[in-house]
């Protein structure tokens, strides 16, 4: 059995909580944690190509989803890697449940602590929710997105689908155009991509670029002709919805698109384009670069699975494991 | 000035301290003494020996304490802050007036009063709202308020957005003579922050609260006490430029002070790492270089008071994710051992700049009788346990809330006693 490596930092661990392994950040994980996570996605990713699909690795386990925020790519992936690896599923939506009569996260998570589950997914609007789930459950927790914080199953998919597709990370040059201010998304990517080797530009205009970002080993450029440089042009939502009324980051959505829109005239042939959806079609991204073959987008959709399998299970067999799936016993 | 501290009367005690390092930095007193207190008055300071390893300094005054009374007493009310303040050494605090309902009338001022004559371990002053209601709209009776016993005025929680508001408020000192103190932050700039805004916010993703929106506001008022030609006084100073500008008005002579707290002569924003909300306040943490500047201007003299800003919250306002708790944290029962600690203890201020900056220095701001260390002064005292260390929990708190940054940390120094107005108010 060889050594297990903790998958989260001791100083990161819920202050007070006793010690266990969760996936909240990026910063959670070594280069080592990383590599192992992405080839036990790659051996997901065979046994998907059989017939059965479904694999008996955590029968008898539960995994509980809890989405305080709309999702469709992630619910659904997390939903379908659990069920792939026979674990018992259930997900819990905040609208609908007793989050509407008020209900407090902490009271939420002790009444799903009680069903004792193995796993517990959350997607919150607020930074710092998982560590309050943490905190009140013995489950392993893996955050599905924290409001503006992060998302380091997208970053893990995102990376999954750059070394399935250019043969590696270390030595590319990726471009994150638009929305860093607000994205978890770019937060998770820039520290998983630099701790990969890979060298990240992040793009935009200036009040949508955090001050001191470049303290995250990234450089910043606020003319969107710098994209014609990177292998990789990653492409962000404007993310409206988290925008303050009357902040004035952009003066026009229709500005915003003239100059920092990604569009055919902005790449050079090759280049390859991600987005983490939902996309708004015709801001931040012109239909013709999202629908282009170079378009890596539905990959991500596709990559989002293994590798939520992979996080699910590395959680709960404590890897590093030589995981041979291939010859576990399929389940008839 | 007289008539702004009620409560904490009654009993005055007889006792005897022998062979105890008295520290007073105002009497220009660091020696090993005798004290003898008769009916709460010093009667007597001879020379001591063999000194039993105590320091018996000036009683500390805390210039900025929430008691959340009235409206929240199930976070903090007069007998349980006032008893958290004894047990950090201190003989009189001065409470902020954002309760529920402010403290913006004479008739909420009068049943403060009156309750605090009744419930207060200590000395307790009460600031009054520069503004009706806090909202910043319409000037409060103020001339009423101090004849009622207001110790200062201020809208402390929140900015006075109105340039013509403070100004009033200035101008109104002339008749009462109580000092303004105002919350810098310009609510524009800060609007949706969590955090400092810098390098940690931006990896961590909040919405940060930069230092500009503080020093601006802190220039502003500075403008307008210099042309009114009064006194003010700057609330939990927390930004390098802050300083800058508090130096460079002072240095012009204005009549300007500040005040700062432990957390920001303590922590940094790197602490918000920890997603921890008992390191999420107003204002925030700030950088490194804003907590030297800090602690600078407070050795030099710029910052003449420490103010915990004791800030209770209740335990399920506080149990939620970062971004959603409330700001503030408690300190009345941390503050000495923690400077002690994390400045005296390594070299970087002097314990006799400690007390002064805790006793003498706020009270001088608020124009109260200064603690002081001597024949016919009234007993206000603290003794303390330099050697001492404990660690912070829960249960040993005298507050009613939990929100303390420093749960589970061990500290070194202790309060052991505390005289207050001639009277034993704690004793551990």
């Amino acid at each position: 059995m060889a050594e297990v490596t903790p998958l989260i930092r001791d100083e990161l661990l819920p202050p007070r909580g006793p010690e266990r392994r969760h996936l909240i950040s990026i910063t959670d994980l070594t280069k080592d944690d990383v590599e192992r996570l992405l080839a036990l996605a790659r051996t997901f990713a065979a046994s998907l190509e059989r017939e059965v699909k479904k694999l008996p690795a955590l029968k008898g386990r539960t995994v509980v989803n809890v989405f305080y925020e709309s999702s469709t790519r992630t619910s659904s992936s997390f939903e379908l890697a659990a069920k792939r690896l026979s674990a018992d599923v259930m997900s819990i939506k905040a609208s609908g449940s007793a989050v509407d009569k008020g209900e407090s996260l902490k009271d939420t998570a002790l009444t799903i602590g009680a069903y004792d589950p193995d796993i517990v997914v959350l997607r919150h609007p607020h930074i710092g929710a998982p560590l309050v789930v943490a905190n009140a459950t013995t489950a392993h927790v893996v955050n599905a997105g924290d409001g503006t914080h992060q998302h380091p199953t997208q970053a893990l998919l995102d990376l999954y689908t750059i070394d399935e597709d250019l043969g590696g990370i270390a030595g590319l040059h990726v471009a994150i155009v638009g929305d860093v201010l607000h994205s978890r998304v770019a937060r998770s990517d820039i520290q998983a991509l630099v701790l990969m080797g890979a060298r990240v530009t992040v793009v935009g205009p200036p009040p949508l670029i955090p001050r001191g970002i470049e303290a995250m080993g990234c450089e910043v450029s606020y003319d969107i002709e710098t994209i014609k440089d990177a292998d990789v042009v990653y492409v962000l939502r404007m993310q409206r919805e988290r925008m303050l009324e009357g902040a004035n980051y952009v003066p026009s959505l229709r500005e915003y698109t003239a100059r920092w829109g990604v569009t055919p005239g902005r790449l050079r042939p090759g280049q390859k384009v991600m987005h983490p959806g939902p996309m708004n079609r015709g801001v931040e991204i012109d239909p013709v670069v999202a629908d282009a073959a170079d378009a890596l987008i539905e990959r991500q959709v596709r990559s989002g699975l293994v590798v939520r399998m992979a996080v699910l299970y590395d959680l709960l067999t404590h890897g590093p494991v030589e995981v041979k799936v291939a010859e576990i016993e399929e389940v008839a | 000035m007289a008539g702004v501290l009620f409560g904490g009367n009654g009993r005055k005690d007889d006792l005897s301290y022998e062979g105890v390092r008295v520290v007073d930095p105002t009497e220009g007193i660091d020696e090993t003494l005798d004290l003898t207190i008769e009916a709460g008055v010093i009667t007597k300071i001879e020379p001591g020996s063999g000194a039993n390893g105590r320091v018996v300094a000036p009683a500390f005054v805390d210039p900025h304490v929430h008691l959340r009374t009235p409206g929240r007493e199930d976070e903090e009310d007069i007998a349980s802050g006032t008893k958290a303040a004894a047990a950090g050494g201190y003989c009189a605090i001065l409470a902020m007036p954002n309760t529920e309902p402010a403290v913006d009338s004479a008739a909420v001022l009068g049943a403060l009063v009156e309750r605090a004559k009744e419930e207060a371990e200590i000395p307790v002053g009460f600031l009054a709202a520069i503004s009706k209601g806090q909202e910043g709209a319409e000037l409060t009776e103020m001339v009423d308020l101090a004849e009622r016993g207001a110790a200062g005025f201020t809208d402390d929680g929140r900015p006075v957005a109105s340039p013509g508001l403070l100004r009033r408020a200035l101008q109104y000192h002339v008749v009462t003579g109580r000092r303004i103190a105002v919350h810098c932050e310009e609510a524009a700039l800060s609007r949706g922050g969590h955090v400092h805004e810098g390098l940690v916010s931006a990896e961590l993703g909040f919405g940060g609260y930069p230092s500009v929106a503080e020093s601006v506001m802190v220039g502003r008022d500075l403008m307008l006490a210099a042309y009114e030609n009064q006194p003010i006084h700057l609330l939990h100073l927390s930004a390098r430029e802050s300083v800058d500008e508090l130096r460079s008005a002072r240095s012009a002579g204005v009549q300007a002070s500040g005040e700062v707290t432990p957390h920001h002569l303590c922590l940094t924003d790197d602490a918000v790492r920890s997603l921890d909300p008992n390191v999420k306040m107003n204002p925030p943490l700030r950088a490194e270089e804003d907590r030297q500047t800090l602690l600078e201007a407070l050795k030099d003299g710029t910052i003449e008071a420490i103010a915990t800003d004791h800030a209770p919250h209740a335990r399920h306002e506080k149990d939620v994710p970062f971004e959603e708790a409330p700001f503030g944290v408690t300190g009345l029962e941390t503050a000495f051992s923690v400077l002690y600690t994390r400045l005296v203890e390594p070299g970087s201020l002097s314990l006799a700049a400690l007390i002064d900056r805790m006793s003498a220095g706020p009270a001088r701001i608020y124009g109260l009788e200064r603690p002081r260390i001597a024949v016919g002064a009234p007993a206000n005292l603290v003794v303390l346990d330099l050697d001492r260390t404990w660690r912070v929990e829960e249960s040993g708190f005298k507050s009613r809330s939990p929100n303390s940054w420093l749960l589970g940390q061990t500290l070194k120094g202790k309060v052991v006693e505390t005289v207050a107005n001639g009277k034993l108010a704690h004793s551990a």
